[in-house]
């Protein structure tokens, strides 16, 4: 028994430890100084992909992602760690795409790797915190979803079991293949890259990338097939246009603002004893504690 | 036709805290609008459902009562609001930002190609203007949200598209009865008509509730730490501090993120938002999504090494100093001072 299973995975700036390098004078974040990576979620749903992988021999893990150009670096990154396949699906058309229109260009991507018994991904990207793309995939592929997963149980050659998270508590479901899981970020965390694999596919490469770096001459490229990533553009897997990018997302942004809290009258004080204890007086005194 | 929608989310017979807050909320939006609120009930027990939920405004009761429904699974749900939606034809739907309603949310805007936006901090009505095209849409839901890790602050919009969905989490709103004798309209739907059989894919073969052990959101004080705090061993001390008051400790996302405490104990946009009498922030600069969280706390207390922190802005008292330094003299003072 073997599973093909697709990885979805999104290339996210790392929006979780913003130091003081990546803060700009009027308190806003300079996305550029962030660093560019796998969504951490992502990688747990990875490593439960992996997990199937090694319990049946000759399952196949395709990581597939939509994003720039330079997204290609976490389909290195899954291939790293044990992935047998990328695809980046990159195209202008696909600029400014809410979840809607990122779940339609992803699931005709889907249907175009064709056969796939497991689609597994992160529950959400730590850049928006929607949870939204996996479950709008599932449901135009029409197919079953199984959110907040903890940890895939068992599966054969028509089910899969599953542990996930509920606000209270947890359950275990089962549903049949195929199935759409997200992966919370409770679950296992990924293994890490493994060195022989680093060596072979370092040089990993989209066409693009190749044309960029001026690499095509190199023969490499044909004698080691398994070194061209995939890339799709909308055309590629047969998307209708209209439905991608900013044309196919019925959610607008009206307005950005950069937030004034209503500031108050603030009562500065230093660290010194006496004026902690005059602050600790005064909200005893008053019933505001104790 | 074009009301609108609240589903409703319900455990053992039991409304769920968040509904009854989007139906005050959903309440306010349709006098606004001037159109109905109607609410979604499917499940197995939902007898007193009607009682539970006419006192907050319900005009209009739809009730799908079926074994199966409950517990909740994804698909049985979804075929039921997008059937009903295409009939219904509703202008706008909201649910809970619960691990229920963003499993339903996406799956349901996806079916009907309608825009969702999660974890909403405020909902309002307004107009807007399409310059390039002179068209305005008039009285559409403002879906207002913190976004790029808490930066700035996103209004987000549907013009063309209905149901406008959006999903707000638990405390964000406030659950307000408007009549205790409020009378609305039960439908009971046959559920055959909404779910198909297949359609009952998921089976859930185990199930554990548990009471959570963490009661930030009824806690009248909360000591809460951010990545400032420094580490694990360092958040002992707004343990320590919470003990002598008792106090509930929470956390910033950066704090959770870090792994110095659980996800439970976060405050903000993406975990929990609270109204304490006192709220003392430590260690916390106070991005954006944390402070939607906690600026309604009555009296804020900032301790933080860095004089401009964000947080200090909307802060009553500013102790500018070293989170290991001042905790201590806090507890100190307070218990040489109290009984």
């Amino acid at each position: 028994m073997a599973f093909n299973i697709i990885v979805l995975a999104k290339q996210v700036p790392d929006t979780r430890n913003v130091g003081k390098d990546a803060m700009k004078a009027d308190g806003t974040v300079n996305r550029a100084a962030l660093p560019a990576i796998f969504n951490p979620e992502d990688l747990n749903a990875m490593e439960q992909a992996l997990g199937i992988k090694e319990r049946f021999p000759g399952s196949r893990i395709t990581v597939l992602t939509m994003g720039p150009g330079r997204a290609a670096d976490i389909l290195r990154e899954g291939l790293f760690r044990g992935a047998d396949d990328g695809v980046l699906l990159t195209d202008r058309a696909f600029a400014g795409a809410d979840t809607l229109a990122t779940s339609y260009a992803l699931s005709m991507a889907v249907r175009k790797i064709g056969k796939v018994d497991l689609i597994v991904a992160g529950r959400q990207a730590i850049d928006g915190d929607t949870a939204q793309v996996g479950p709008q995939i599932a449901e135009k592929l029409g197919i079953p979803q199984i959110t907040y997963a903890e940890n895939i149980e068992a599966i054969d050659k028509d089910k899969i079991t599953v542990k996930r998270r509920l606000d209270n508590g947890v359950e275990v479901v089962e549903c049949p293949l195929p199935a759409l899981i997200t992966v919370n970020g409770s679950a296992r965390p990924c293994r890490p890259r493994n060195a022989k694999l680093l060596q072979k596919f370092k040089h990993a490469k989209t066409v693009t990338e190749r044309q960029v770096e001026n690499l095509d001459y190199i023969d490499i490229y044909s004698s080691h097939p398994y070194l061209n990533l995939t890339e799709w553009s909308v055309a590629d897997v047969q998307a209708d246009p209209v439905q991608c990018g900013l044309s196919g997302s019925p959610t607008k942004v009206k307005k950005i603002e950069n937030v004034v809290f209503q500031a108050k009258e603030s009562k500065r004080l230093s660290d010194n004893d006496a004026e902690i204890d005059e602050l600790m007086r005064e909200l005893i005194e008053n019933h505001t504690i104790g | 036709m074009n009301n609108l929608f609240v589903y409703l989310e319900i455990e053992e017979g039991t409304v769920a805290e968040v509904s009854l807050e989007l139906l005050t909320k959903g309440r306010s939006l349709a006098n606004q609008l001037n159109c109905r609120m109607e609410a979604i009930a499917a499940g197995a027990h939902l007898d007193s459902i009607a009682q539970q939920v006419f006192p907050y405004g319900v005009d209009v009761l739809h009730v799908f009562k079926e074994e199966r429904l409950s517990p909740y699974t994804t698909m049985p749900h979804t075929s039921i609001l997008v059937e009903l939606f295409k009939k219904e034809k509703p202008q706008i739907c909201l649910m809970g930002a619960t691990i229920i309603g963003r499993d339903l949310g996406p799956r349901v805007s996806s079916a009907l190609g309608s825009g969702l936006t999660a974890d909403c901090t405020s909902l309002e009505i307004g107009d807007h203007e399409e310059k390039k095209e002179g068209k305005i849409y008039k009285d559409l839901l403002y879906q207002i949200r913190p976004a790029f890790g808490g930066n700035i602050v996103a209004w987000i919009i549907n013009p063309d598209h209905r149901p406008q969905m959006a999903t707000v989490r638990e405390g964000v709103m406030k659950k307000e009865i408007i009549d205790p004798y409020y009378k609305g309209e039960i439908v009971e739907h046959t559920v055959s008509d909404f779910v198909k059989e297949e359609d009952y894919v998921i089976s859930v073969i185990d199930r554990h509730i548990e009471k959570s052990k963490v009661n930030i959101k009824n806690s009248p004080i909360i000591v809460s730490g951010g990545y400032g705090v420094g580490s694990k061993e360092n958040f002992q001390l707004l343990y320590q501090l919470a003990d002598v008051l008792g106090a509930e400790v929470g956390a910033s996302r950066a704090a959770v993120d870090a792994g110095f405490v659980e996800h439970e104990r976060q405050v903000g946009q993406t975990g929990v938002t609270v109204r304490p009498k006192v709220y003392i922030a430590c260690g916390i600069s106070g991005q954006i999504q944390h402070i939607a969280g906690m600026q309604d706390s009555s009296l804020i207390i900032s301790i933080n090494n860095d004089p401009d922190a964000p947080i200090n802005a909307i802060a009553d008292y500013v102790i500018t100093g070293e989170v290991e330094k001042v905790i201590p003299k806090m507890i100190k003072y307070y218990k040489k001072n109290t009984k």
